[in-house]
């Protein structure tokens, strides 16, 4: 048995002991879940982002989606997703935007010199203002952490109530993708002072666009 | 660290600007919370909170049956759990690995579990560079010293202390804004984000069903630890389980609002094994390492359990008369406030500190705020009880104790409380000044020490007795 074996079947034993507990032994059943999802509602959606200090739009159709978006990149660098949502609405044809394509390493120093990453996202939760990205081969990581400013396009049918709502549709997340990260406004700290400061690690500037 | 406490809390008190400082950041983070909680906002708080401690209790009493179930979850989306049980195995564990990946920079984001184990120290001893990439935990780790709160590292730090520290580590120009520094900082860590070999993490929950763990931040430098290097590290202690994903939605509602008072935090991720296939970015290797590190001995007493119940979020220091007064370094390990009070006589023996399960007022507040509803005054109470038991094993001063009966006698005898009471009055202090040591004839050892972090108010001219008598 290794050591790291002789470990692990240590402490599980002392456990079992603790608790009076055999190995194998089932729990009894667990509490019932406790879910309370809610209704969506857009200008929720929009005000708790707003309260944050992200921008919103709501684009009613993919080419306002697309002037919105390039009025932004204009004069400035920027990384898309893969999302078939960001090609439909002709934002990885913009002259600015690179496309983020499959190779990591070019990945990550597009998105690491670029001012600006677009990406889709997968849902939004009303009641926090909160995208839900799950990472896949159309949405890498990075495009939402390393430029300063993150712009997200979603489609309106896209928001749900909140994250209990989530966790019906998605009960197992991981089924899915290695990470789901849900971002709730832009980064931020208040390590000095308490002072609030925006865009400590992650993007400083968030940008929800609603089609 | 425990040798010098008596030290640290007579400095911190006589420290104005500290005590200002602890007092502000404490306040806040009590208003952010009340506001966050207020009734129409989270009508289900307390139902809330009892389905939390449902679920945690339910957890730890059958820990091994999770413990077995996320081990077997982890290693089916490719990555592997290692259970250690301290830190010299976590370690170890590491050490090896970087030797064979080659690894030399590692970068971390918060985590009370590692600063538990001292893992930096560990790390950097066999020549691994360990940066901390949250603000205030890299604002304490280039200061040197251990977190003052566990939620907010560099509670006890103003801006003009930041400056200092980054005049003198980074060599650059003294730079007083907020903003600015954050950038300082920002800008650093950025090259260390993208030269790492390993990224550590700490896990907020570790979800049993899924194989996953959950990292609750701010500042986006979990996401990048997690997510740039090569290697994914998450060390959790074995009590952060929770048995299902849907599970989450009741800790996170109670987590970010208990601790800051935000719904959600900036971030919250939930990551289980290494990147996909498919996938463009991610880690390629995802190692769980689960510790003990003294957590077991609290499992054999069906009450005590609890104390591993906590999800560190801080409320209770900051609704701590006591932690508000003399502040995290005072106490002897890395856990401060009511729950430091509670878990680190248990981990560590009640013999060592014997002095901290009394640092509590027992007002209640703490167990009042806490999220998932440990009652922390009973356990401080029965952790008393450990102690004095204790001492009598040991056998205590012979001073002390007579000192002490000769306490109880006088609190038994009027008469006799009664003269001592017009003895302080001819002889103490007249200008209604607080004493602020002991009088000759109160000198002995357990008064002087207890004065010696406090007043006693003066004396009043007639006592209530005589004025009683008089009337
Ligand atoms: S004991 Fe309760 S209030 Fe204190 S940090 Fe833990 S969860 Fe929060």
């Amino acid at each position: 048995m290794s050591p790291q074996e002789t470990s692990r079947n240590a402490m599980l034993s002392r456990i079992r002991t603790a608790l009076g507990r055999r190995e194998g032994q089932l729990p009894p059943p667990l509490p019932e879940i406790y879910l309370r999802p809610s209704r969506p509602n857009l200008s929720t959606f929009f005000a708790c982002i707003e309260r944050l200090n992200g921008k919103t739009f709501k684009a009613g159709s993919p080419a306002e989606a697309l002037a919105y978006v390039a009025a932004l990149v204009k004069g400035k660098s920027a990384v898309a997703s893969n999302s078939t949502v960001l090609r439909d609405c002709g934002i990885a044809a913009l002259e600015e935007v690179t496309c983020a394509g499959a190779d990591k390493t070019v990945l990550r120093a597009l998105c690491a010199e670029s001012d600006i990453g677009i990406s889709s996202a997968d849902f939004g939760l009303a009641d926090t203002g909160t995208l839900v990205m799950l990472s896949s081969h159309q949405e890498p990581r990075m495009i939402s952490l390393l430029p300063p400013l993150h712009i997200a396009i979603i489609p309106e049918n896209r928001i749900i109530g909140n994250l209990d709502e989530l966790l019906t549709l998605l009960p197992a997340p991981v089924e899915q993708t290695s990470s789901m990260v849900l971002i709730t406004g832009p980064s931020r700290t208040g390590d000095i002072e308490q002072i609030l400061v925006r865009g400590v690690h992650g993007p400083g500037e968030l940008h929800v666009v609603v089609i | 660290m425990a040798a010098n406490h008596p030290e640290k809390l007579s400095t911190t008190l006589a420290d104005a600007n500290l005590q200002l400082a602890i007092y502000a950041g404490t306040g806040r983070l009590i208003d952010h919370r009340k506001n966050a909680i207020a009734g129409d906002l989270l009508p289900d708080y307390e139902d809330l909170r009892t389905h939390a401690n449902l679920l945690k209790k339910h957890t730890i009493d059958n820990l091994d049956y999770y413990l077995e179930q996320v081990e077997q979850n982890v290693a089916a989306h490719g990555g592997k759990v290692v259970f250690c049980n301290d830190g010299t195995e976590v370690a170890d564990f590491i050490l090896n690995l970087a030797k064979q990946r080659g690894a030399k920079l590692i970068v971390k984001s918060k985590s009370m579990t590692t600063e538990e184990l001292d893992l930096n120290e560990r790390l950097e001893h066999h020549d691994l560079e360990a940066v901390e990439t949250d603000l205030g935990e890299y604002i304490i780790q280039l200061a040197g010293v251990k977190p003052y709160h566990i939620v907010a590292p560099a509670l006890h730090m103003t801006r003009y202390d930041v400056a200092d520290i980054f005049t003198d580590k980074l060599g650059i120009e003294r730079e007083v804004v907020p903003e600015k520094q954050t950038m300082i900082a920002r800008a650093v860590l950025r090259q260390k984000f993208l030269a790492a070999d390993i990224g550590i993490t700490g896990a907020n929950f570790v979800v049993a069903d899924s194989g996953a763990v959950v990292v609750v931040e701010n500042e986006g430098n979990a996401r990048l630890t997690s997510s740039a290097p090569k290697i994914h590290i998450a060390v959790a202690g074995i009590e952060k389980l929770i048995p299902r994903a849907q599970d989450l939605s009741v800790f996170l509602k109670l987590l970010g609002r208990s601790a800051t008072g935000q719904a959600l935090t900036s971030y919250t991720s939930f990551l289980s094994g290494p990147r996909r296939q498919g996938e463009v970015d991610g880690p390629e290797e995802f190692y769980l390492i689960l510790v003990d590190n003294g957590r077991t001995k609290l499992l054999a007493d069906p009450d005590r359990r609890q104390s591993l119940y906590c999800i560190r979020c801080g409320a209770c220091l900051n609704h701590c008369p006591v932690y508000r007064k003399i502040g995290g370094h005072s106490y002897p390990w890395v856990y401060s406030g009511p729950i430091g009070a509670v878990i680190t006589p248990q981990f560590h023996g009640v013999g060592k500190d014997p002095w901290l399960p009394f640092a509590s007022s027992l007002c209640g507040a703490c167990a009042e705020v806490c999220p998932v509803k440990i009652d922390i005054p009973k356990l401080l109470l029965d952790l008393r009880a450990d102690v004095t038991a204790h001492k009598k094993e040991q056998g205590e001063s012979k001073m002390e104790r007579f000192a002490f009966q000769v306490f109880a006698w006088v609190m038994r005898h009027p008469r006799v409380y009664a003269l001592g009471g017009r003895v302080a009055a001819a002889f103490g202090p007249k200008g209604g000044e607080w004493l602020s040591s002991a009088p000759w004839f109160l000198n002995v050892a357990p008064v002087r020490g207890w004065l010696s972090q406090r007043d006693l108010p003066p004396p009043a001219a007639k006592s209530f007795r005589q004025i009683w008598r008089e009337r």
